[in-house]
């Protein structure tokens, strides 16, 4: 295991580290989910965290924007770094730190208003309170994703009508329209048929190539995460608690990786 | 030979099942058409818009129908605000296991199953005498506040709970405040919850006899401030019923307009729950 951490290290000299994370531990009450995570987000690219259910891949995104805070019983203690700010210090704004880093789940949960409203009441939040400037943002977004051209012409209706493609990629638009700087996304395909996942896969490389976002995603779909990521990390349940195993460029992860439980894991003959 | 013996005692099954609801519907039938039949004769715009005359032999229910409203306005004014706000801190700011949650819930389930006549009592010590408040529909609205409260808190605590953990996520991964959240997502979602508890609570205020005979008084005439005593509609069905030879035929009126009054709360509540009826899948 000592090798494997050592590993991470050598690979953070290499990349442009956004987060940096260092003996992350999590638990819900008594429960370990994940422990001593130490890992480096890089920069303007892709990561795929894939795995086994249960091995804390969903609880380790929770931590990185605080959403953690309001999981009843949930205990973190570790550090992790975005730039030079501490996010687990109590002094973090999590209202500021949730704008810089959006999440996206698997569940699409659009708020019971109009589809319009879905995106203007958090920039209402935000403190940007010109209608005229909100209205260009929800334009931008909903073309930004896709939407703009099926919608258009009922901004007004209910966003729950929307069909569950639909709802998800309304609930990416309303996460972009905060300008955030990372997107971590859990699952964000595995609710959705074969065609509404396909689109929101393109989309996700899309927005990775024209805004150069920093993206998290948790996915079960070994094969999503080959064809979209940059870097791929493995996590396990060891012991009963979730740990990463193997943290790599994608191509390698996928081609030639280090460790016997990836290439099990990738042949599908493991977890 | 399974089948047919299944096939008897299904059917047994569900014509019990069938009788029940229907005695039920029956008897509330029976009830509503005798007090129509014998009130209906009687109900005339002057019988809402007169005094009552010959201790209510005669005459209107102008002044029972005021001091009935204004004990009900009373009752939801103090009621609303204390019960919504304590809703909100039991789902939202208290612990699941955390003793004062558990000590609060516990005691106003208790308190729910209070007797009237003990909230009544208690009124009196408390409210009329060592408060001051007397004989009057300020007593009478506080007391019935304090019966309909635990209604009202459970009802809405329960209607905020059901809302998923999943919403208050998405709301705070978009940095939005948890006061924000509290009252643009959360208190909607509930608010089918808060009027069922609103239905059940003024029922069971506008119909209480035993709890405001000891607060809000007997005194049939136009209250002319809350500190007046006044008379509600089911103390005067009560004493027209009971007290009064001949009055019986006023007291099928009143009976009939302190049950339309029921109703029309009830469709009204019921259609303000549909309309803020969103579904949280």
């Amino acid at each position: 295991m000592t090798k494997s951490i050592e590993n991470f290290h050598n690979k953070v000299a290499e990349i442009q580290p956004l987060i940096q994370i260092q003996q992350l531990s999590l638990r819900y009450q008594q429960k370990l989910a994940f422990q001593d995570i130490t890992l480096s987000i890089p920069q303007n690219s892709i990561t795929a965290i894939v795995g086994p259910s249960g091995c804390g891949k969903s609880s380790f995104l929770l931590c990185l924007n605080r959403l953690s805070d309001l999981i009843p019983g949930c205990t973190v203690s570790g550090q992790i770094r975005l730039g030079t700010l501490d996010l687990l210090s109590h002094k973090i704004d999590t209202t500021v730190l949730r704008r810089r880093i959006g999440t996206i789940f698997q569940k699409p949960h659009p708020f019971p208003m109009s589809i319009k409203k879905n995106i203007t009441f958090p920039l209402q939040e935000h403190g940007i309170n010109n209608a005229r400037q909100r209205d260009r943002i929800v334009e931008k977004v909903l073309q930004d994703v896709g939407l703009w051209s099926e919608v258009k012409d009922r901004l007004q209706e209910s966003a729950l009508n929307l069909s569950g493609g639909q709802k998800q990629r309304l609930c990416i638009a309303r996460t972009l329209a905060l300008q955030p700087e990372i997107l971590l996304m859990d699952e964000p395909c595995s609710a959705l048929d074969p065609i509404a996942s396909g689109i929101v896969e393109d989309l996700i490389v899309r927005l990775r190539q024209k805004y150069n976002y920093t993206i998290v995603i948790v996915t079960h779909n070994l094969a999503q995460a080959k064809r979209i990521a940059d870097y791929a990390v493995l996590f396990w349940v060891d012991g009963n608690c979730g740990r990463p195993i193997e943290f790599a460029p994608a191509k390698q992860f996928f081609n030639c990786p280090e460790h016997l439980i990836t290439k099990a894991y990738i042949n599908g003959s493991k977890g | 030979m399974i089948f047919p013996k299944q096939h008897g005692v299904d059917r047994v099954i569900s014509v019990l099942f069938w009788i029940v609801p229907l005695l039920i519907t029956a008897i509330f039938i029976w009830i509503l058409s005798d007090i129509v039949r014998g009130g209906i004769g009687q109900l005339n715009w002057a019988f809402l818009t007169t005094a009552p005359l010959d201790t209510g032999r005669e005459g209107g229910i102008a002044p029972i129908l005021v001091s009935t409203l204004l004990i009900l306005a009373v009752c939801l004014a103090v009621s609303l605000p204390i019960g919504i706000g304590t809703a909100i801190l039991l789902a939202e700011f208290t612990p699941k296991q955390n003793w004062f949650g558990l000590t609060v819930r516990r005691s106003l389930d208790v308190l729910a199953g209070v007797p009237s006549i003990v909230f009544g009592l208690f009124g009196n010590a408390f409210f009329a005498q060592t408060l001051g408040l007397g004989f009057s529909i300020l007593s009478g609205g506080l007391t019935l506040a304090c019966m309909v409260l635990p209604i009202l808190i459970r009802s809405t605590e329960a209607g905020l709970s059901a809302v998923p953990l999943e919403y208050r996520l998405s709301s705070a991964s978009l940095g939005i405040s948890r006061t924000s959240t509290l009252w643009h997502l959360l208190l909607p979602a509930a608010t089918p919850g808060l009027l069922v508890g609103l239905v059940l609570g003024i029922g069971r205020a506008i119909a209480e006899t035993a709890a405001l005979i000891f607060t809000s008084g007997y005194v049939d005439r136009m209250p002319t401030s809350l500190l007046d005593s006044g008379r509600s509609l089911s103390i005067h069905i009560f004493d027209l019923s009971m007290n009064v030879t001949g009055g019986d035929a006023n007291a099928y009126a009143s009976a009939l307009i302190l049950i339309s009054i029921l109703l029309m709360i009830n469709a009204i509540a019921t259609w303000l729950a549909n309309k803020y009826n969103c579904s949280y899948d």
